[in-house]
């Protein structure tokens, strides 16, 4: 479990953290949600020690970020695994290179058992074998985030994060990636954070709800409680087009 | 202004020593170094061998125009040549098209790479970002400039010597044996010297730059231009320095 507590960061005179406090529960999407500017990028950097936080705790299953040493955050940090929103591949790597690279810095694999690990983890989310030795910039949007998915899960972690992991991307492909970021949750038991702003993706693989709004945790619950809640945070923010309320009215009405 | 100078030097030196700590694994180091020495290294030398072929035969129909002297031995326009290439052109001026050339390569990948949040994906998974893309680059530069230096000096004289012979400027016998006349092995020293000091800067002072990029696109071409407008005054500073001390 990832437990954060009084979690504040400001950007000069901009406070953009105002004392989060969640908690992200093991094998389940964590989702966090908010509008653009709410401060889900910044929590979720400020939670991986991206970000240098001003104020609270971020604990991993009981070991709290500020109190590791160099060495111990190193270990953590091999537990973790991240999705960046727009992939973050290394432009100069192939695609079996840029999975390899953090199993070449930290497994101890050898090399046959590292290419049978990139094998799996790129099979594992369907990237064909004739795409290996092709550079990023040969792939499309889709097959660049499964490649990073891959990338992110090759270390086997126990915490998965992925920012905006299906923007850019058509819908269809959208809901591709939101399944296979949900399957590999379930099958390998991971802590997932999604940040996010579509409502599919709640929908879809939300199976714990975080919503943020102006820096500030204003509600959080199961998917199933977005659309039945009076919460005035949720609904502001969930039921602005009218697709949204003819549902809830629909929901309301059984 | 001078506050601002005096805290981008501290920023640099605090880069410089993340960039300096124990790499974390040597055969991915090595493997990235290939990499860059094919990036860096091996595309400037036909930019290299270019100047210094045209640049050696400006400087050949200069000296020659300036020495036309009955008295004056056509030996004595080589050995100014050599001079003028070996002490002066191959390391600074070369160096300073490697400022531009590599330099601006350095730091416009080393900004995209943060701004499309590369180096924050090389941090989560607990690689030292500074230490694993910088290093690898300082090591090409550092090989592979007096290298190109060594070329820039050799076909800078083949350049005058071409020169010389297609427009009949020197009798080439002649002019050709004061290459080798009053040679000073000290010179070369001194000029790969001042090459070692330049491709240091180029390597850590474009990487800096590079690597403290915040924004978007437009941050990484300023990024780009202040790099080596900063390295060319380094260069052109450490090269009077040099030169007081060496010489």
């Amino acid at each position: 479990m990832i437990r954060a507590r009084g979690i504040t960061k400001s950007f000069g005179d901009e406070q953009v953290l105002k004392g989060i406090d969640v908690e992200l529960f093991p094998g389940k999407c964590n989702l966090i949600i908010g509008l653009s500017g709410s401060g889900k990028t910044v929590f979720l950097k400020s939670i991986l020690g991206l970000h240098t936080i001003d104020s609270g705790i971020v604990e991993y299953d009981d070991r709290i970020w500020d109190n590791l040493n160099k060495n111990d955050r190193k270990k953590l940090r091999q537990e973790m695994g991240m999705v960046f929103q727009g992939s973050a591949l290394f432009n100069s790597l192939s695609i079996e290179e840029n999975v390899g690279l953090p199993l070449n810095f930290f497994s101890g694999m050898s090399d046959s058992e590292k290419v049978d690990r990139i094998k799996f983890c790129l099979n594992r989310v369907r990237i064909p074998d004739e795409a290996f030795k092709k550079m990023p910039s040969e792939l499309s949007g889709g097959m660049q985030k499964r490649v990073a998915i891959a990338r992110a899960i090759v270390l086997n972690p126990k915490y998965l994060f992925c920012d905006e992991p299906n923007s850019g991307l058509d819908p269809e492909t959208a809901i591709v990636i939101d399944k296979l970021i949900h399957e590999i949750t379930h099958e390998f038991g991971m802590t997932t954070v999604i940040n996010s702003h579509d409502m599919n993706s709640v929908l879809e693989i939300g199976d714990h709800v975080v919503l943020l709004q102006g820096g500030k945790k204003t509600w959080e619950g199961a998917k199933e409680e977005v659309l039945t809640t009076n919460e005035k945070a949720v609904v502001d923010y969930v039921f602005r087009s009218n697709l949204f309320k003819q549902m809830r009215a629909a929901l309301k009405s059984i | 202004m001078i506050y601002g100078f005096f805290e981008g030097l501290g920023a640099y030196f605090n880069f410089l020593s993340e960039v300096f700590r124990r790499p974390e694994h040597w055969r991915e180091y090595y493997r990235s170094f290939l990499r860059e020495v094919d990036l860096l290294g091996f595309s400037s030398i036909a930019l290299v061998c270019f100047i210094s072929l045209f640049m050696g035969a400006v400087v050949l129909i200069q000296t020659a125009m300036n020495l036309d002297n009955p008295f004056l031995a056509d030996s004595y326009i080589a050995i100014a040549v050599r001079e003028a290439i070996v002490l002066e052109f191959a390391p600074t001026i070369v160096s300073l098209i490697l400022a531009g050339k590599v330099g601006s390569n350095i730091a416009s990948t080393l900004g995209t790479m943060r701004v499309t949040e590369q180096m924050d994906a090389l941090r989560v998974m607990g690689i030292n970002p500074a230490s694993y893309l910088v290093l690898p680059k300082i090591a090409a530069c550092l090989l592979f400039n007096p290298i190109l230096v060594i070329f820039g000096m050799l076909l800078g004289m083949v350049g005058g010597y071409l020169a010389g012979d297609l427009l009949n400027l020197v009798n080439i016998e002649v002019y050709l044996s004061g290459y080798f006349m009053e040679f000073f092995p000290h010179y070369v020293t001194y000029s790969l010297t001042k090459t070692f000091v330049f491709a240091f800067i180029i390597a850590t002072v474009s990487a800096f730059f590079g690597y403290r990029v915040e924004g978007g696109a437009v941050e990484v071409g300023k990024a780009s231009t202040k790099s080596v407008v900063a390295m060319s005054f380094t260069i052109i500073l450490f090269n009077y320095i040099l030169t007081d001390i060496l010489l």
